[in-house]
């Protein structure tokens, strides 16, 4: 189990978080393509490296936070 | 017949035994006494057992080899509990221990055949024989069942077992030091000293390390270290042990034994961790080393100077180092006769021991036979380096000191090394370098001060001595020995991970603390390469064995309770456990309490309903976004149903939500649903839109919340409502309103209809739920009111073909697949879910959420029936009850588009395999389709 640094409650053990994945960006729902759309709903690049991520501090102060993780190493800094 | 001690010692002057504490205990059926302080092995080794388990796989005897916790020799079942390690464990008055998997008996074994056997029995003879053919593998799988190994445990257990309790626990020490010999004690006691908090992890039960079984000198150094310890405000945990290290410096580490609480889990977030702990004795490989009475010098001077116990009367050593000189004088302190000592430095060996049940002898390199019944070696050590191999260390063999050492300049800051896995010493070296480990420890945690100088421990040189010249047992918890590893590198297993897995050598319950350097060797001999260039056997957690139990915890599921619940549970209510909420099912009679609804007035209990208070003037905003339908238009007073889907179109929850000010809404959500919809609206309000002014306050369990429904709920609220009109016009169908019941001020007052009944939905301060209950029911008693169950609103809800999301949709289903083709609005700019939808509609080839009629009313077709049409499966029942007003079977169904039309008919395939016909019907509701009576 990781710690994550939140901003507002300090280092945490990950499990008092949700995690939300990789970022992923929301297409412009006017113009977007099936392909962009269907890239954000399910295609992600699951890097062994730096990744950019979500978490939610569900059990703390219930904010979303983006951090950028190594996949290998487990540091964590901020984005 | 109780044993005598016949084996006991005088007073040794570092025995844990207390001998004014003397009680009984049985063994094998028969009583035994110990002395407080004395484990299961020792206190049977004082009354002469020798012989405490059978091994695995040719049953052979088996007695004391290390006399420790990993001593895979005698392994018991205690009670109801299996496997218990019986070198470790202390007796208890009136414990019933007994041996594990021998058949007839400990003494007569008949699988002990399986020896006879053994040239058929080689590495892979399961794989290789059971194989063909494959259809009797279930045969072959019963009988082999019996000759696998392990104690048994209870389906039933006994009171006291099923009572015995499992914990965990946080802690966050700064400084976390595994094991507590003489380096473990002097690390711990010096970054305490430096201001860390320390917490001190021993698996024995009680400090010192091998300084407990060692001469006056050791003895006095362990008093000092101790009163050090003691004196710097340590936390110490005995008889538990580090088991793993994880991401982040997450030590697990299990405790054991204490008074109410069998294990507990401790999870321990260090900020530096210590590594200290010790080395372990290996054995040695020759013909006859698991006879018992062959044992590890360590385990001889645990047995004598611990607990007074006199391992033989006749001694050979086999003596490599300094540990097996000092046993040599413990052994003649204790009044065995040492017959003869090979000392290995000198080319002394053994080849092979002779007996069976026990030692009758050793032959001698030169072929000298001698009589004995004891055999003790001191052949060298293992490092148990798994620790610091999970934090990414590769150890290193050094063929000098005959054992691997870590690369100390490799590791993690946050983890350190000390004592004997690093190198060699006096007590004193090894105390010194371990305090200086523990001051830099305390600074890395975080504590002031300059980088701490630790000294370079130096390298004792020590003969290689792995094998002698005869085979012999390996791996003695799943009886692998030397000549079975050749075979494996011989049919081309030679790498070290590749030879385990097919002899299973280090995959038994000593897991290679013993073993793994004696089978890197064997394999490096039968390969002909150096034992540095072998590679070894991975080393995982848990470093030891731990319970399911302690890893589950202690059972805490959180339980919601309605306010209203003592009523419920004073009046017969069937408990439904919905989510963390446990609910009044129904009072005896779903079927009448549904009628009740329809002909007079029910009251329900919606406490669970997950409700949001949103304030802002963006919440118009927010409801656009995140309903399918269209809300800029909400008017004060004004309640409106909304329907959510996912970013995939798919239908995630369901609710009301009504507008009680200017810029203040109350939303309500699904019970299950509760938080996850505060969660998603946290998520599109902190991440998308974080511009937008919106305060979202979860108030599900402020409120009580009491659904009034049937023909006569207005009159009966109009007994106990005040500051509301409840005429039709003035509090119409889909309004909200708030005001005061039964005397209690700040309640809302919802007009809408689940149960498709005239109805008001009551949210009360949760506190006078109770009361406001007991009032509506007080009121109404020339009305009929009754309380009403979660199973009678389920029939309503039906008749009235309302959806319910999770039920009659599933992780698939998409906006216009939930009958929602009048609420989705795709005209709307951006909604979630809209661009999915609006791709779904363009198809128009996705199922459909119909109501369906079975042609024979009286089949109530089971939840989940397959729907089949010309011989092709095209749907299924997603709810069907009995119904009690129309007196006639009703569901909802998904079907595919083709089969949706009203009218069709379609055959519903029950669970047994019967068909039965059925018909689409016109409307999803079966009761008042056009909504009247919820408009009254």
């Amino acid at each position: 189990m990781i710690l994550l640094p939140c901003p507002w409650c300090g280092s945490r053990d990950a499990g008092e978080f949700s995690y939300g994945g990789e970022l992923t960006p929301r297409p412009d729902p006017r113009t977007a393509t099936r392909e962009q759309w269907r890239d954000y709903l399910y295609l992600r690049d699951n890097v062994a490296g730096w990744t950019t991520e979500r978490w939610y501090h569900r059990m703390g102060c219930r904010r979303y936070l983006t951090v950028r993780r190594n996949t290998v190493t487990n540091e964590v800094t901020a984005p | 017949m109780t044993r005598q001690q016949v084996r006991r010692l005088d007073s040794q002057p570092g025995e844990v035994i207390d001998r004014e504490c003397a009680f009984e205990f049985s063994w094998n059926g028969s009583t035994y006494p110990a002395y407080a302080g004395d484990t299961i092995a020792s206190a049977l080794s004082a009354c002469g057992e020798r012989v405490f388990s059978r091994s695995f796989k040719y049953h052979r005897p088996r007695g004391l080899l290390t006399a420790s916790h990993t001593d895979p020799g005698c392994i018991v079942q205690v009670g109801d509990e299996p496997n218990v390690r019986g070198a470790h464990r202390l007796v208890e008055p009136g414990m019933d221990v007994r041996p594990q998997d021998t058949w007839p008996s400990l003494a007569f074994d008949v699988k002990a055949a399986n020896e006879l056997v053994s040239r058929f029995l080689p590495a892979g003879f399961y794989y290789k024989t059971f194989i063909r053919p494959r259809r009797l593998w279930p045969t072959y799988e019963r009988v082999l069942r019996r000759f696998s190994h392990g104690g048994v445990i209870s389906p039933d257990p006994p009171a006291q077992e099923r009572l015995r309790s499992y914990d965990t626990r946080h802690a966050h020490p700064d400084v976390l030091v595994a094991g507590g010999g003489p380096a473990g004690m002097a690390s711990a006691a010096a970054a305490a000293r430096a201001g860390a908090a320390v917490m001190l992890v021993e698996e024995e039960h009680a400090l010192g390390g091998h300084l407990r079984w060692g001469d006056k000198a050791d003895l006095a150094t362990l008093r000092e270290l101790r009163d050090l310890v003691a004196a710097s405000g340590v936390e110490v945990l005995t008889n538990s042990v580090v088991l793993g290290r994880y991401d982040h410096n997450l030590a697990a580490v299990v405790q054991r034994g204490m008074p109410r609480v069998h294990e507990r889990l401790v999870k321990a977030r260090a900020k530096t961790l210590v590594v200290a702990p010790g080395l372990i004795e290996r054995p040695y490989v020759f013909a006859g080393n698991d006879v018992p009475g062959v044992m590890l010098s360590s385990a001889a001077r645990r047995l004598i100077n611990l607990h007074a116990v006199k391992p033989g009367d006749r001694a050979v050593v086999l003596t490599a180092n300094a540990q097996g000189d000092a046993t040599i004088a413990d052994l003649e302190r204790a009044g065995i006769e040492v017959a003869h000592v090979a000392d290995a430095r000198r080319g002394g060996d053994v080849v092979r021991v002779f007996g069976r049940g026990c030692v009758r002898g050793v032959e001698l390199v030169d072929g000298r036979r001698i009589a004995c019944d004891l055999l003790v070696t001191a052949v060298g050590w293992t490092a148990p380096l798994t620790l610091l191999t999970m934090a990414g260390d590769v150890p290193a063999y050094d063929s000098r000191a005959a054992r691997y050492f870590p690369d100390v300049s490799s590791l993690p800051s946050d983890v350190l090394a000390a004592g004997g896995v690093v190198g060699d010493g006096s007590v004193d070296e090894l105390v010194a370098h371990a305090d200086a480990v523990g001051r830099e420890a305390a600074r890395r945690a975080g504590r002031a001060g300059e980088p701490v100088d630790v000294p370079d421990l130096r390298l004792e040189p020590h003969p290689e001595l792995f094998r002698a010249r005869t085979h012999g047992i390996v791996d003695f918890s799943e009886d692998v020995s030397s000549k079975e590893l050749l075979t494996a590198v011989e049919e081309g297993y030679s790498s070290a991970e590749l030879a385990k897995r097919y002899t299973t050598a280090t995959m038994g319950p000593t897991q290679g603390k013993l073993e793994s350097v004696n089978v890197v060797a064997i394999i490096a001999e039968a390969t002909g390469r150096p034992i540095s260039q072998t590679g070894t056997t991975t080393w995982r957690p848990p470093y030891a064995p731990v319970t399911l139990g302690a890893l589950a915890g202690r059972h805490r599921d959180p339980v919601r309770y309605s306010p209203m619940h003592p009523w419920h549970e004073g009046h017969g209510a069937a408990r439904l456990v919905a989510g963390a909420w446990i609910r009044p099912d129904h009072y005896g009679d779903p079927a009448g309490e549904a009628l009740a609804v329809r002909e007079r007035v029910g009251i329900i209990d919606v406490s669970p309903i997950g409700k949001l208070d949103l304030r802002g003037p963006d919440v118009p905003n927010l409801l656009n976004l995140l309903y399918v339908n269209r809300w800029s238009k909400l008017a004060v007073g004004r309640v409106r149903y909304g329907v959510m889907c996912a970013e995939d179109g798919v239908v995630m929850d369901d609710g009301v939500t009504g507008r009680l000010g200017a810029e203040q809404y109350l939303m309500s959500t699904t019970s299950s649903g509760a938080a996850s919809v505060w969660e998603w609206v946290e998520s599109w309000l902190q991440t998308e839109h974080p511009q937008w002014r919106v305060h979202v306050t979860p108030v599900t369990t402020s409120y009580a919340g009491i659904n009034v429904a049937g023909p006569h709920s207005r009159e009966l609220l109009g007994r106990v409502v005040a500051e509301v009109d409840l005429a039709p016009e003035a509090f119409p169908y889909m309004h909200v309103r708030a005001g005061s019941v039964a005397g209690v001020a700040g309640c809302v007052l919802w007009r809408i209809g689940f149960t498709g009944e005239l109805s008001y939905e009551l949210q009360v301060p949760a506190s006078y739920g109770l009361h406001v209950w007991q009032a509506l029911l007080d009121a109404g008693g020339d009305l009929g009111v009754r309380a009403v169950g979660i199973e009678a609103q389920r029939i309503l809800r039906l008749e009235k073909g309302h959806l319910i999301v999770g039920q009659d949709t599933d992780g698939l289903t998409q906006g216009f697949s939930a009958g929602l083709d009048g609420l989705i609005r795709l005209d709307k700019d951006d909604f979630v879910g809209r661009t999915e939808l609006v791709w779904q509609a363009e198809a128009g080839t996705s199922p459909r959420l119909v109501g369906l009629q079975p042609d024979d009313p009286a089949v109530v077709p089971e939840e989940g029936s397959q729907l089949v049409a010309g011989g092709r499966l095209c749907g299924r029942v997603t709810s069907s009850r009995w119904s009690p007003t129309l007196r006639r079977s009703i569901c909802l169904a998904q079907v595919a588009v083709g089969q949706a039309e009203p009218g069709t008919a379609i055959t519903v395939r029950l669970p047994d395999g019967r068909l039965l016909p059925a018909t689409v019907t016109e409307h999803l509701a079966a009761v008042d389709p056009e909504g009247a009576r919820l408009r009254a």
